[in-house]
């Protein structure tokens, strides 16, 4: 759509980033670059420190030690979680919420009044028949696609997702994988977390593998799956259970 | 001798009359008490929600104050106002002592806690929900807390409601600060102290019976209005 007008992604840098919680190491010093318009899914079995590490790319929590840098421009970007988080109010009214408080918009979309923006939001993820309905009453994958449709408003360089359809049906997750590759496709950056290996499949670039709190491998998808050079990682591709 | 029936029946009585002396009793302790509450919340909501997202050195002295404070005794509050604004006190020259605004302060001292001590622990457990997603969206804890209030609104109107039963039914400070003068200051729970140590006990549990039934009624119409909301917004 607008891919080539929008400006290149910033760098981020993570240089040697740990998290010690309560005197648990929770991640290990760990140093990642995540460069380009990628899709970029990080992996690894529960406890591995997936969410934490992107918590920590996305600012939401402190390193205990080490940076989180990004080159140039902190770029703007948004998160959609495991259990969508939306506040007590119409779904409509959850949109323009963010418009009201974030002063940005999408380009195509900067002229309109709110309420029209949030309205074209909801079309695109198909909930504009509800609309007026409470945001908390929608069904669990209507509900992750209204988190989508508030990132989308947001217009983020940067999208993280955390296991975004890990709680969901197989047609759900579908339409969440779609709205992640439309995202790409306009130009956002991708970062998701997932323990699905289908869904990594269909979805990755690059892979960030973890284990323990620890980073064993980033590599492109396809050397990922095919060659995994820790054999944890080979592990758990071939579906054992790892730990 | 007092009977339940006479009481009922006096109370019936006072309510079919119209009588002009009891409707301005009826209206001025409404007024009181709805001021009080509309004011206290005014400044014991976001203190409530402030007090949920801050962390300061001294926070749990607060919490612990504000919680202890719940439970201050009326003439207390009363007797602290009465200081305040009596002839000699710091704020004398004002000239409040026994008018109705006088009451209003003393009622606010009174809702002010209850209202902050439980909006605390209303928005402190929504923001457990909702922190990761408003960090997310880059709000500063300035702008959670209308977001925080306003999501919280069914909880904390019950949380108004508890202040109002506070400032509806106490005695002890509008006693001391209004100085129960008739036709001035004289409200619901003064007149039944007053008919109670005159004797004149049918009157005084009519008036009793009145009170209840006006709060019962704020709090139906309450009830209500939150109970449609929420079906409405879920």
């Amino acid at each position: 759509m607008n891919a080539h007008h929008t400006p290149p992604v910033a760098t981020l840098e993570l240089d040697s980033v740990s998290f010690i919680h309560r005197g648990h190491t929770l991640l290990s010093p760990t140093s990642m670059r995540l460069a380009g318009c990628q899709r970029t899914l990080i992996m690894g079995p529960n406890g591995a420190g997936k969410s934490l590490l992107m918590r920590l790319a996305h600012g939401l929590l402190t390193p205990s030690s080490g940076s989180v840098r990004w080159q140039g421009v902190q770029p703007a970007q948004a998160m959609v979680f495991q259990r969508p988080v939306l506040l007590r109010r119409s779904a409509l009214d959850n949109l323009t919420y963010v418009l009201a408080i974030n002063k940005v918009a999408r380009p195509e979309l900067k002229a309109l009044p709110r309420k029209t923006q949030a309205m074209s939001a909801l079309e695109k993820f198909g909930l504009a028949h509800l609309a007026k309905r409470p945001a908390r009453v929608l069904s669990g994958g209507e509900q992750q696609r209204l988190a989508l449709a508030r990132a989308w408003l947001l217009n983020p360089q940067v999208l993280f997702l955390d296991e975004p359809t890990s709680a969901l049906d197989p047609a759900a997750i579908k339409a969440v994988e779609d709205a992640v590759l439309e995202f790409h496709h306009s130009g956002t950056r991708i970062v998701m977390t997932t323990h699905d290996l289908h869904q990594a499949h269909r979805l990755a670039n690059d892979v960030v593998f973890l284990h323990n709190g620890e980073l064993l491998e980033h590599t492109p998808a396809r050397d990922f799956f095919t060659a995994p050079t820790s054999p944890e990682a080979g592990a758990f591709i071939r579906g054992e259970l790892v730990w | 001798m007092l009977t339940s029936d006479n009481a009922f029946s006096t109370a019936l009585t006072l309510i079919l009359s119209m009588d002009s002396a009891l409707i301005s009793i009826v209206m001025l302790s409404l007024q009181v008490s709805l001021m009080a509450v509309l004011i206290a919340s005014l400044i014991a909501l976001p203190l409530g929600a402030a007090l949920a997202l801050w962390r300061f050195p001294g926070r749990n002295v607060v919490i612990v104050a504000l919680n202890a404070l719940m439970g201050l005794p009326p003439v207390v509050a009363g007797l602290c106002v009465y200081l305040l604004l009596s002839r000699a006190g710091p704020l004398g020259e004002w000239g409040l002592l026994f008018t109705p605004t006088a009451m209003v302060i003393a009622q606010v001292i009174l809702v002010l806690p209850i209202i902050a001590a439980l909006t605390r622990q209303q928005v402190e457990a929504l923001h457990g929900e909702y922190a990761e997603q408003l960090n997310s969206l880059g709000l500063t804890r300035l702008r959670m807390i209308p977001t925080l209030l306003w999501d919280a609104r069914f909880g904390l109107l019950t949380v108004i409601l508890a202040g109002f039963g506070r400032a509806s039914a106490e005695v002890g400070a509008v006693m001391i600060v209004g100085g129960n003068i008739d036709g001035v200051t004289r409200v619901m729970t003064t007149s039944i102290v007053l008919e109670t140590s005159k004797g004149n006990l049918p009157m005084a549990l009519g008036l009793g019976i009145i009170l209840l039934a006006l709060v019962t009624m704020i709090n139906a119409i309450a009830h209500i209005i939150g109970e449609t909301a929420k079906r409405r917004l879920g």
